[in-house]
């Protein structure tokens, strides 16, 4: 224990310019130098979640997986991190100078070069990466309504139906020749610009569909409000399972490709920052007293069913954006992907990284989705071993992991050498 | 008018699944003021043991017991056994979550329901296994109506079932003490009455409840899976909300309203169109009248 605190105590004076750029010189090497240092530890390529996929089929090679992941990532991280530390604090308290929002610019930059590389080396990584990113936005989304809000929503499926049918009609009918609507009507390469008002179209969707649930949580609180949200997931899965314009069960596919790793880099920092905005804001803090006390947060002028309705139409509006991405990354969707197993799992992945909180929600996200991918190889007994982790976590941090803790940007990026 | 009599012929049948079902989500409200997220899984595992007994005892007492015996037997054992599950369910996911917030006992019971039917399609595998038919079943056509005596028998027990329970609740010293409980979780205790007595046998009745629903699923739908309790159990549950949270008698009227909505939503529109319609007269219910049929008037506050 004395010797893991010594050594965390080498890497204090690390700010967090450091350790991204600790980062990128990992990826980077893995990138230039991935295929001779895997060859060296005998395996047959670049192990692409870290050896996690690899180590579960062959635990022979557990030495060789964790000697390449040492002399990959963790020797460079550290190594960089703590060489760097003089320039990369210098730098921080330069940057301290300067507004946040360019430090916060410049730092998502190196972070964005980060996973740009790293997913660059295989497609596999490139959509766990992506699908991720998509998690985190629903997660946080959810975490206003569930989370800030206090209700139990179970409708966020719904939401992401909406958001990805909208924006995929959009997408297929302009811009795409397909089954469904025939050719295109507007040239392709209008396209890529168009994308955002897809995406943006299809979040206004959903926020209008919340309406069905948010007008009756006026008079309706917590079960009673959880069977109308589950009622308007299965209303909205039932109604485009019987739209036989929009492809009825068999779905709708040969979405363009346009959800690249940048645009979805891109909304998810936009989600957090407008996310993070709304709920540090006096409406955000509304939130918070409609859920502790609905008649003590009225009698002080808080107006609950604006209130209500903004969480819930701001959280749809953002799984709106998410289903759209998720339509275009995949590339197809059908109704049944938006059914009971997605809730189960954007449910566990709030209530796992901790309700009340953009942070927690983050980790939820991430943990939960690399999980899955990492006890891939596991096969049945993944659906064990992940729910009986939850089951562990609610029972001993029963708000989740990290709950009712807000990002603080200035804290995190400022210069560890005072 | 015959066509109208059969569908409600089908539909006091398929309400009774959900009548039988529901009434477990509406106890362990009662008392926890928590939803059992598991009970639909419950009520799988009450089926797979229940079709597990039936086959046992067919195959050791066909040759000296009459079939409506072994069905008696088979329903007794079953519920025995099922009922252990229940009070697992309770000790793992709800007694260490008394304090937490009620999501997080919804989170474990999802959880736990997921571990259910993994760990089934695990130890029996993929195969579908079949229900053994208890009872011989044999048609009657009385003046255009068709029915079978398993339909008449299933709908026969629920009732009896649920006569039972009530008798149970209002006449016994245990009845006595949940009824007790569900008016006042905090002053009961005091008087020494525990709540992790009453909760795990609040759960045991409900799985035993769940498995004998089972064992008559299996006998009106032979072919089991290790899915099936999910749909079955989450329309259950709607229908619990919709009796009103706590109330039992609620709970069973909703079931058999909720039955009665689905086949004849099938009945007039395309059986596609059965979600849609039957979920949207739910949201309209809920809409105008957010306590369901028989709730509470008070409010309970949430703990987040």
């Amino acid at each position: 224990m004395e010797t893991i605190t010594k050594f965390k105590s080498i890497f204090y004076g690390v700010p967090m310019a450091g350790w991204l750029l600790g980062a990128f010189t990992a990826v980077m090497l893995e990138y230039f130098l991935g295929d001779p240092i895997s060859y060296l530890f005998d395996l047959p390529k670049i192990p692409v979640l870290f050896g996690a996929l690899f180590v579960l089929k062959h635990p022979l090679m557990i030495p060789s997986i964790i000697g390449y992941d040492i002399v990959i990532y963790i020797l460079p991280i550290l190594l960089v991190a703590k060489i760097t530390a003089p320039l990369t604090n210098a730098l921080a308290s330069v940057l301290e100078k300067t507004p946040l929002w360019l430090s916060t610019i410049i730092h998502l930059c190196l972070f964005y070069g980060i996973i740009d590389t790293w997913s660059g080396i295989n497609d596999y990584r490139l959509l766990v990466v992506k699908l991720t990113m998509i998690s985190i936005i629903l997660t946080v989304s959810l975490n206003v309504i569930n989370g800030y809000q206090g209700e139990f929503s179970c409708s966020h499926p719904g939401f992401m139906a909406l958001g990805a049918y909208a924006s995929s009609t959009i997408t297929l009918l302009f811009f795409a020749n397909d089954k469904i609507f025939g050719a295109a009507l507007l040239p392709a390469a209008w396209g890529p610009w168009a994308f955002p008002f897809a995406i943006i179209a299809g979040g206004a969707v959903a926020a209008i569909g919340s309406l069905v649930v948010a007008i009756p949580s006026f008079r309706t609180r917590g079960d009673y409000l959880a069977i109308i949200s589950l009622a308007f997931m299965f209303i909205v899965k039932s109604a485009i399972e019987n739209m036989e314009i929009i492809g009825g069960p068999r779905g709708m596919s040969s979405q363009p490709n346009y959800a690249s790793l940048p645009v979805v880099f891109f909304w998810t920092i936009v989600c957090i920052w407008t996310i993070h905005n709304f709920v540090t804001s006096v409406m955000g803090k509304t939130l918070n007293a409609v859920r502790d006390n609905e008649p003590a947060a009225d009698s002080m002028t808080v107006n609950t069913r604006k209130t209500k309705m903004t969480a819930f139409m701001f959280g749809a509006f953002w799984a709106g954006v998410a289903g759209g991405l998720f339509a275009h990354v995949l590339r197809y969707v059908n109704p049944s992907t938006f059914g009971l197993q997605k809730l189960a799992e954007i449910l566990a992945m709030v209530y796992f990284g901790g309700l009340n909180s953009i942070y927690g929600s983050i980790v939820g996200a991430v943990s939960i989705n690399v999980l899955g991918e990492a006890l891939r190889p596991l096969e049945l007994f993944k659906w064990i071993v992940i729910p009986l982790i939850l089951i562990l976590v609610m029972i001993f941090r029963p708000y989740g992991l990290i709950s009712f803790t807000e990002i603080n940007m200035k804290k995190m990026l400022r210069p560890k050498n005072k | 008018m015959e066509y109208f009599l059969q569908n409600l012929i089908n539909a006091l049948q398929w309400g009774s699944f959900y009548a039988v079902i529901s009434i477990g989500y509406s106890m362990v409200y009662s008392i926890l003021m928590l939803f059992n997220f598991a009970h639909g899984d419950i009520f799988m595992v009450g089926t797979y043991i229940g079709c597990g007994i039936a086959t046992l005892f067919l195959s050791l007492f066909s040759a000296f017991l009459p079939g409506w015996l072994i069905f008696i037997l088979t329903i007794v054992v079953t519920m025995f056994l099922t009922s252990f599950v229940g009070v697992f369910v309770e000790e793992v996911g709800y007694r260490p979550l008394r304090q937490a917030p009620r999501a997080s006992a919804a989170i474990t019971g999802l959880m736990i329901g997921i571990i259910f039917e993994t760990g089934n399609l695990i130890i029996l595998g993929a195969q579908r296994f079949k229900f053994p038919a208890l009872i011989k079943s044999v048609a009657y056509h009385k003046g255009g109506l068709y029915f079978t005596n398993v339909k008449i028998m299933i709908v026969g027990i629920s009732i009896l079932l649920m006569l039972a329970l009530h008798v149970f609740i209002k006449k016994t010293k245990w009845g006595m003490a949940m009824r007790a409980m569900s008016f006042d979780s905090l002053a009961v205790p005091l008087m020494g009455v525990s709540i992790n007595v009453i909760a795990p046998l609040t759960f045991a009745i409900g799985a035993g409840l769940a498995s004998v629903a089972g064992i008559l699923y299996g006998q009106a739908y032979p072919i089991l899976d290790p899915y099936m309790g999910i749909l079955l159990g989450w329309k259950a549950f709607v229908a619990a909300i919709l009796g009103g949270r706590g109330s039992i008698m609620g709970a069973a009227m909703a079931g058999y309203m909720l039955g009665f909505i689905e086949i004849f939503v099938a009945m007039i529109f395309p059986s596609t169109f059965r979600d849609l319609i039957a979920y949207s007269i739910i949201l309209l219910i809920l809409t105008f009248r957010p306590r369901g049929f028989f709730g509470m008037e008070h409010s309970i506050r949430l703990r987040l």
